[in-house]
């Protein structure tokens, strides 16, 4: 057997260094193969490598540790079983122990010696499991469950929901009824929101706007796309098992991310 | 109107029954010649009806006051009118019930003297009666209202330590710490000091009410020096203090969270980091501190929490400095957050 190959995402180069130094004592046979400064990178560098075990710090430029982690979850190849993934944080503001899919570990930093190695054991018990197939898609989906509780922590929903959407157009507000949005989506700075024949743009971010929508009414499919569910139409897979939406009323088709494709099964 | 609160009202009626059986045995004890029975239904029946109107008027007339009075000549007339009115209407119906009874209530003789009697007896027993219910709605009040307001106090004060002693920086500057001890030790040393020094400083910065520019500078250059630690090459930084402005007072960690605000909004999270500069400039009486980054750039969407450290900034320096101090924020086109502080030279 191939020795494991891990990768660290960590901003702060000293804490970098360290790890992998206390990685070399507490798993010697542990290969580092990269080491990430910011999310993005972090993303890419994983999908470049195809490492087993990831050292995912939270707190990072341009993606956080659980954002890199959504992402990869979506452009990760199918075929291969998913990393082992570790969360490394200053703070624990997640409570992150408080989850009962333990799919995920963390270490807090400073790292302990004496956690690390529980860690290291952990890690080492789930990458035995995952030469059966069937044990890695079980690993995987309580990976996906647990990433999704992380994300979605601490946004508590409000008290009244959104009633009207108030989009500037040139000088003038638009005021868009919240029961015509078929979806918003994302885009850079902006979210648009679309309604039958008409798209809006909004500066206020997905992250901000979700809590005060209906969750019944309004479902997150993406990272960046939440959908009226009583607007789908239809939830077709393609070859390689990638779910998309598609619309009453709207053309486009809607990519489903792994996050959120167990939304949709059959009855 | 506000919704009506039974078990208050319950309450009350049954202190102003209590008070009604008082003033009637007080009666009967000064006149003991005439029967208990009649100012006893007097009493009742005047303090009900009284009672009744100023309690159901109050919800009325006061609905969002919080003491739950009417103000001013509004609560005077209420009562009083309360009063007339509970006199009239209260020995009206006594009347019908004692002549029912064939309890004779008013001797003929003195008929005038004892009109005059139970007059003032009503009105003294009113007033007091409203004036203690008052009181005591009053006293309810300022007590909820001092309540408020010391736990605001200590909200407030909560959140500035746990905006210094912010449990990321905290925790990761020991991790860098803990991995220089190892593989620079006289570095760890030089960082430890740092942080002892950033450490004091928070922790005095609550009693201490001002310091100088130059001792400013010095807790800055603190606490610039743990993030360079931990950021390495990703943050430069630059404190230009001219040497005849050090002994300038200012109040002390004025800039801190703006400086903090600079690294955590807007270089922490640019993946290339970027630089920081400081600066303390005078324009004849007026003293300028300047704090800009090349970071991300102040937006709506930046994270909450920034937003507390810029109004606390600006709250000091109008505590401080009243209407001659200036609290400007700007986003210069090529990115980056410029934050500019005026007040009076001392």
């Amino acid at each position: 057997m191939n020795p494991p190959r891990a990768l660290i995402a960590e901003d702060e180069p000293l804490l970098a260094q360290a790890l992998q130094t206390e990685l070399a004592r507490a798993w010697p046979e542990l290969r580092i193969v990269g080491v990430a400064g910011d999310g993005a990178s972090a993303v890419q560098q994983t999908l470049q490598q195809q490492p087993d075990v990831l050292f995912f710090d939270v707190r990072m430029p341009a993606l956080s540790g659980l954002d890199a982690a959504a992402r990869l979850a979506d452009e990760w190849p199918q075929d291969r079983p998913f990393p082992a993934l570790v969360f490394v944080t200053a703070y624990d503001q997640y409570a992150m122990q408080a989850f009962e899919a333990q799919a995920v570990d963390y270490l807090l930093k400073p790292v302990e010696p004496a956690r690390l190695h529980k860690t290291v054991l952990r890690v080492q018990q789930a990458l035995a499991g995952r030469t059966q197939a069937s044990q890695g898609a079980i690993n995987f989906e309580a990976t996906l469950a647990q990433l999704r509780g992380l994300l979605h922590a601490g946004a508590a929903p409000a008290a009244a929901p959104l009633k009207l959407i108030q989009a500037g157009v040139g000088t003038a507000i638009r005021m868009v009824p919240v029961d015509e949005v078929l979806y918003f989506e994302a885009a850079d700075k902006y979210v648009r929101v679309i309604t039958a024949g008409q798209e809006a743009l909004i500066r206020t971010p997905l992250k901000e706007l979700m809590p005060q929508l209906d969750a019944q009414a309004f479902w997150q499919v993406h990272r960046g796309t939440v959908v009226r569910a009583a607007a789908i139409e239809q939830v077709t897979r393609d070859e390689s098992g990638r779910l998309s939406l598609q619309l009453r009323g709207s053309a486009e088709r809607l990519a489903v991310s792994r996050l959120y494709s167990h939304l949709f099964k059959a009855m | 109107m506000k919704k009506t609160d039974w078990p208050d009202k319950r309450r009350t009626y049954l202190q102003v029954l209590a008070f009604a059986l008082f003033v009637a045995v007080l009666q009967y004890a000064f006149l003991p010649e005439r029967s208990f029975g009649p100012p006893l239904v007097y009493s009742f029946f005047i303090a009900s009806i009284t009672w009744a109107i100023i309690d159901f008027g109050r919800d009325l007339l006061a609905a969002g006051d919080e003491t739950g009075w009417p103000r001013g000549w509004r609560g005077i007339v209420m009562v009083v009118g309360a009063i007339a009115v509970g006199y009239l209407l209260g020995s009206a119906i006594a009347n019908r019930l004692c002549s029912v009874f064939g309890w004779q209530a008013v001797d003929a003789t003195n008929r005038e003297a004892l009109l005059r009697s139970s007059i003032l007896i009503t009105l003294l027993a009113g007033m007091a009666a409203s004036y203690y219910f008052y009181s005591k709605g009053k006293s309810a009040y300022l007590e909820r209202k001092m309540g408020e307001a010391r736990r605001q106090a200590d909200e407030a004060r909560l959140r500035l330590l746990e905006s210094q002693l912010e449990p990321h920086m905290l925790f990761n500057t020991l991790a860098n710490l803990r991995a220089l001890i190892a593989t620079d030790p006289a570095r760890a040393t030089a960082m430890l000091d740092r942080m002892i020094a950033y450490l004091r400083a928070t922790l005095a910065a609550s009693r201490a009410t001002s310091h100088s520019l130059q001792a400013e500078f010095e807790r800055l250059h603190d606490y610039l020096e743990l993030m360079a630690v931990r950021m390495g090459p990703r943050l430069r930084y630059s404190l230009e203090l001219p040497p005849e402005l050090a002994s300038q007072p200012v109040p002390a960690l004025l800039l801190q969270p703006l400086v903090e605000n600079g690294i955590l909004h807007g270089l922490e999270p640019k993946v290339e980091g970027g630089s920081l500069r400081v600066a303390a400039r005078r324009e004849g009486a007026v003293l300028t501190l300047v704090v800009s980054d090349t970071g991300m750039g102040y937006t709506p969407a930046t994270p909450a929490g920034s937003g507390f450290g810029l109004a606390q900034v600006r709250e000091r320096l109008l505590s401080t400095y009243g209407a001659q101090a200036a609290l400007d924020l700007a986003t210069p086109p090529g990115g980056g957050t410029i934050v500019t502080l005026s007040f009076p030279a001392a």
